[in-house]
């Protein structure tokens, strides 16, 4: 059995990527590729008649398989379904880090989920509160009750929203410039910022199309997104490579804190590094610059 | 467990294996094909066995036909066809108890 550290709510997660709980083959080496997160899948990648199947494949692979650094969360059938209780059971059975919750549409949607994985973690001996939840908003109700979801539990990290189902919903599809997601990202990013929680864009299907996968990560950076659902190996590199801050917005990061600092123990309040003011409402961001450097290889110093 | 009803769990695809499973009366009679027999066959063997006694289960025909699984892999396709067999693999399973 492969003991996991206890997962942090708050971590880097650039890149989540999908994987059929139900095929050996792709569970088994799932961390090789750095991937910050792999959700294991048990929902639609799943036939319905492999359900029972897919927990028991997920569950020894969660026991038996070193992910390393990898987070693991876990994608379960959603809450209108026969299979989301026994999912729950097994998650947290297995000591997954986090839980998927697909197709919500409430904070009820989310309590419903912790009640449950809290009855699995006294069943299981599992630390009550270890195991995370995040959210995927699937339709319009999802998104209009964003922040209600967001701020349901002090287990959330994060939401996604799921672009296949919201614009079926919709009656849209993709287009280039995403004006069809633009509202419902937007709401979505609002609503997770208000609640202090992560924020995840859905995935790009069209694995030959790189200038549009391109395009919309670019896009997902601009509009404030923490990371991005995943469902091939070469979306992710790609995606770290955007996400990381450049080599100039590292050292202006660690120009501002470290001026910050001193004029802190000075008893200084606002003040300019190269010309440029600076006060207190400019360091929560350049600290969090200076972390994903730091996860990026781009930053060795103790600043953070 | 008693073997109730014919089961199967798995597939043929790379780095998985199927396993059908069959009430008998008489013990265990298992049944080996896999694509890594020379190397791993008698590993394949006793993590079934070993699988089957965690189970209770004595008396079954088994067949197993692999494509390079696991041992995590081996286990999960032939507890699935155990419980499969007796109707009991969708819901209140043992985690950590008898499977494991």
């Amino acid at each position: 059995m492969i003991p996991r550290p206890r997962p942090e709510r708050f971590r880097l997660r650039r890149s989540m990527m999908f994987m059929n709980a139900q095929k050996p083959g792709l569970i088994k080496d799932a961390y090789i590729y750095g991937v910050d997160s792999i959700m294991l899948d048990l929902e639609d990648a799943v036939a319905e008649n492999q359900k029972d199947a897919a927990r028991f494949s997920l569950y020894h692979a969660l026991k038996t398989i070193d992910y390393g650094d990898t987070e693991v969360i876990v994608r379960i059938n959603g809450l209108d379904t026969p299979h989301w209780q026994e999912d729950i059971r097994v998650c947290v059975a297995g000591g997954a880090d986090g839980i998927r919750i697909a197709k919500c549409e409430s904070a009820q949607d989310v309590l419903t989920v912790e009640k449950a994985v809290e009855e699995a973690e006294k069943e299981f001996g599992v630390e009550v509160g270890r195991t995370l939840l995040m959210a995927a908003l699937e339709s319009p109700k999802g998104i209009l009750n964003a922040y209600e979801i967001c701020a349901a539990s002090p287990r959330m990290f994060g939401v996604a929203i799921s672009g296949g189902d919201f614009r079926k919903c919709m009656q849209t599809k993709p287009t280039v410039s995403g004006v069809d997601m633009l509202v419902a990202r937007g709401q979505m990013l609002i609503a997770a910022r208000a609640a202090g929680v992560q924020c995840f864009d859905t995935v790009f299907t069209d694995l030959d199309d790189t200038e549009g996968f391109l395009a919309e990560v670019r896009q997902n950076k601009e509009m404030g997104f923490d990371g991005k659902s995943l469902i091939n190996p070469k979306q992710i590199r790609p995606v770290h490579e955007i996400f990381a801050p450049t080599e100039k917005e590292v050292a202006q990061a660690e120009a501002w804190v470290s001026a910050f600092r001193e004029a802190q123990a000075k008893g200084i309040g606002v003040f300019t590094v190269n010309g440029k003011m600076v006060d207190v409402a400019f360091i929560p961001g350049a600290e969090r610059t200076l972390k994903l450097a730091k996860a990026c290889g781009m930053y060795e110093g103790d600043l953070v | 467990m008693k073997i109730e009803n014919n089961a199967v769990a798995g597939t043929l695809e790379s780095s998985d294996l199927q396993v059908a499973i069959e009430p008998i009366e008489n013990g265990i009679e298992l049944d080996i094909t896999s694509s890594v027999m020379n190397q791993y066959g008698r590993q394949i063997k006793a993590t079934v066995l070993e699988t089957l006694e965690r189970l209770e289960v004595t008396n079954a025909k088994v067949t197993i036909v692999d494509k390079g699984a696991l041992d995590c892999t081996i286990k999960a396709r032939v507890e699935c066809a155990v419980f499969r067999s007796c109707g009991k693999s969708d819901k209140n399973l043992p985690w950590g108890g008898a499977l494991k």
